[in-house]
């Protein structure tokens, strides 16, 4: 029955795209099918997989008619491949909404996406390849009363995978925000070269309080949960010609849940960020510091899902994936870094820019531990207290992460590119929750060359290198080298076959990740297969990550928008 | 009945969705704090692109400094323009205007820092490309890049031009 519904809702989606025309409305939206076909392979570690075949699949359908729009995701999970979360099983249509805008007002009912500032306090979003979704379901509202002026408020729950959330006790959220662009409401400012943005929000979470004990010094204690949690954040960008400045200060009241390990401690948050800029040269600076900022919709949560705030991972975002095998986490519960980059291009025609010129790029970043001193008495983050003091400009003992590379990227003649990078990293297991890891200390090279051969036709080769002399887990040992060979039919079709070899492993021979693809394009629709080899590993996205188990057969991938 | 139901269905959704559409009320950021709406791009009643990239995105960097090469000469022999639309987040948004500036990018760079714009055209992945006419209709559409696509993008724009 349930079945028949949604068909008919499709068939009734389907009547209203027929009768745009009609209508006068748009519709719009995209597909994605994600098939995937893995068998048992005890060199890789990959593990049986029961259903042979695994499917992941969603569409979008967005209809716009003049100031109203309304949409719908379908979802299909039969089963998730590997990876994903084994609750995101079923399909079914967790994401609608309607919504209505005027110049100065727009209302959404339904479920939809929305950010605060950085997102300190606030961010509902998704990476539908990382399997996360935390969009709201409930209502919100956008004012722009004046130029240069934007209030934003929000209620709602939080989608948890197939979860009924309205029939489920996971906390309601509120939150309000407003920002002034200055020089948008102030009309002789309009045009000036100093531009100011200041803006201000706030967040409550409401969340039914059950009975909770802690065991302090032998006794069992019940813990007074506060119901209502809030945080409020401030921020301002600042800019002056070729000199950006910019901040953003949180702060989180009470909140003692699983991810900080039920304390009282109240949480903070700063971030900051400048940067210089001219044609031609770029600098760039970050820092960043968090003090038990996890800001979840149901305090038992742990993992991905009911993140109401997000806070970015302040290291550089590799494409590489050698590069990338090592990546960092924003950890929640406490850490400070900076970030520096630098970007120069040399000019055609001078003595290092050649004919083309030549673009270099740097790249530091270094994320420490915050301090953190037990209270008199009690051990260090003892359910049930303050958990902690922490000195605000104390850098902690520990190095969560430290990276510093180079690039240059050179088009030597007419028809080859040359992209040439290095990167030194150290990796602390801690940030992935396996403190029995070694430190990972690794220097990786990477050579990327494009050679044109005319309009159409071009091959690009790929050499990653990766030198550790230690090993994260059972299935990455030592040294990696890889290799790439992709054969480009612009605006047609792909070729591509890589090899990526763990040589430092005492299996040696055999840990090889070989991997073929094959894939088409036309105009929106990118079909892709790829047959072989996966490494089990770590993606992430924005600094969000997510464990892919190791697996061996075949993926294929179909996208399409219209 | 429910795989007669099936079938209709994808019929009519494969049989009447490719209307030319227009771009959507989104409000936006240009890279300078600036506001400004998707439905307000415009090139002067000629025809632009619009470019979906991130500064984590390989391929885009490919694709728009392959346009920047020739985006002067370009621009002077036909007029066009391009909206270079960032869907980096707050995690390395502010490494936009760096890399643009840096590499000497022409674009009108603009910021979707919570992919607002980019679910409203339903892009999957970037990069993503656009063609929009002089009436402000999505005439053309592109997904990925492979070296050599810049050409038929500057094709396919003066061939709009001409319409």
């Amino acid at each position: 029955m349930r079945r028949l519904l949604l068909l008919l809702i499709m068939l009734v989606s389907g009547l209203v795209v027929q009768a745009q025309g009609i209508f006068g409305g748009k519709v719009t939206g995209n597909f994605q099918w994600d098939i995937q076909a893995s068998r048992e392979d005890s060199t890789i570690g990959a593990e049986k997989v029961d259903e042979k075949l695994l499917n992941n699949a969603f569409a979008n359908i967005n209809y716009v008619n003049g100031d109203f729009s309304a949409g719908m995701r379908f979802e299909a999970y039969l089963n998730p491949i590997l990876g994903f979360d084994s609750q995101y099983k079923g399909a079914g249509i967790p994401y609608r909404f309607a919504s209505y805008k005027k110049d100065y007002l727009e209302i959404t009912v339904g479920n939809y996406y929305e950010q605060f500032g950085n997102g300190l306090v606030f961010r509902a979003y998704e990476e539908r390849n990382l399997g996360l979704d935390n969009a709201m379901d409930g209502l919100r509202v956008v004012a722009r009363p004046l130029d240069g002026i934007s209030i934003k408020g929000i209620i709602g729950k939080q989608r948890y995978y197939w979860e009924d959330i309205w029939d489920s006790d996971n906390g309601l959220v509120r939150g309000l925000d407003a920002e002034v662009s200055l020089n948008d409401l102030v009309e002789s400012w309009k045009n000036s070269s100093t531009r100011m943005t200041i803006g201000g929000s706030f967040v409550s979470v409401y969340e039914q309080a059950k009975p909770k004990y802690v065991n302090i010094g032998g006794s069992d204690y019940r813990m007074s949960i506060p119901e209502n949690v809030g945080a409020a954040a401030f921020r301002f960008d600042f800019s002056h010609k070729s000199f950006f400045l910019s901040a953003e200060y949180a702060q989180k009241g009470q909140d003692p849940n699983a991810v900080n390990g039920f304390i009282y401690r109240k949480g903070n948050a700063l971030l900051l960020k400048t940067s210089y800029f001219i044609k031609g040269l770029a600098i760039a600076l970050e820092a960043k510091r968090i003090d038990n900022m996890s800001f979840k919709s149901k305090r038992d949560e742990t993992g991905n899902m009911l993140n109401v705030n997000y806070l970015p991972a302040i290291t550089r975002q590799h494409s590489y994936s050698l590069m990338a095998m090592y990546p960092y986490a924003t950890q929640l519960n406490g850490e400070m870094g900076i970030q520096a980059d630098v970007m120069y291009k040399f000019k055609k025609n001078t003595m290092l820019g050649g004919k083309y010129g030549t673009e270099v790029k740097f790249n530091y970043s270094r994320v420490h531990s915050i301090d953190k001193q037990p209270l008199e008495g009690y051990a260090l983050n003892q359910a049930g207290t303050e958990g902690y003091t922490s000195d605000f400009f104390k850098v902690g003992d520990e190095l969560y992460f430290e990276e510093v590379n180079f690039e240059i990227n050179k088009k030597l003649t007419n028809k080859f590119k040359l992209n040439l990078m290095y990167s030194y990293q150290s990796f602390n297991p801690v940030a992935f929750g396996h403190p029995e890891q070694q430190n990972i200390y690794a220097n990786i090279f990477v050579a990327d060359g494009l050679y044109k051969f005319n309009r159409k036709h071009s091959l690009r080769t790929e050499l990653q290198w990766l030198l550790t002399e230690q090993n994260y887990g059972e299935w990455a040992k030592g040294d990696w080298l890889q290799a790439t060979l992709e054969y480009n039919f612009a605006g047609k079709w792909f070729f591509a076959l890589s090899d990526q070899w763990n040589y430092g492993n005492e299996n040696g021979d055999r840990t090889h990740y070989y991997n073929v693809s094959l894939g088409s394009t036309y105009n929106t629709t990118r079909i892709s297969i790829s047959y072989g080899k996966q490494r089990d590993g770590i993606i992430c996205i924005g600094g969000v990550c997510r464990e892919v188990p190791a697996s061996n057969g075949l993926f294929m991938t179909i996208t399409s928008s219209f | 009945m429910k795989r007669l139901i099936l079938i209709v269905t994808v019929l009519l959704w494969f049989g009447g969705v490719f209307g030319q559409q227009v771009l959507p009320n989104v409000s936006l950021k240009t890279v300078d704090g600036k506001a400004i709406n998707a439905n307000e791009f415009n090139n002067d009643g000629k025809p632009f692109a619009i470019c979906f990239w991130a500064t984590w995105c390989k391929p885009c960097l490919m694709e728009l400094s392959a346009i920047a090469e020739n985006y002067e000469q370009w621009q002077e022999d036909t007029g066009i323009k391009i909206y270079a639309v960032s869907i980096d987040d707050s995690r390395t948004q502010s490494k936009v205007q760096p890399l643009v500036s840096s590499s000497d990018w022409g674009f009108e760079v603009i910021l979707d820092v919570n992919s607002e714009l980019k679910r409203a055209l339903g892009v999957n992945n970037p990069p993503h490309t656009f063609v929009v006419n002089a009436k402000g209709e999505i005439v053309w559409q592109h997904v990925g890049y492979a070296p050599g696509d810049e050409e038929n993008l500057i094709e396919k724009l003066i061939e709009v031009s001409g319409e």
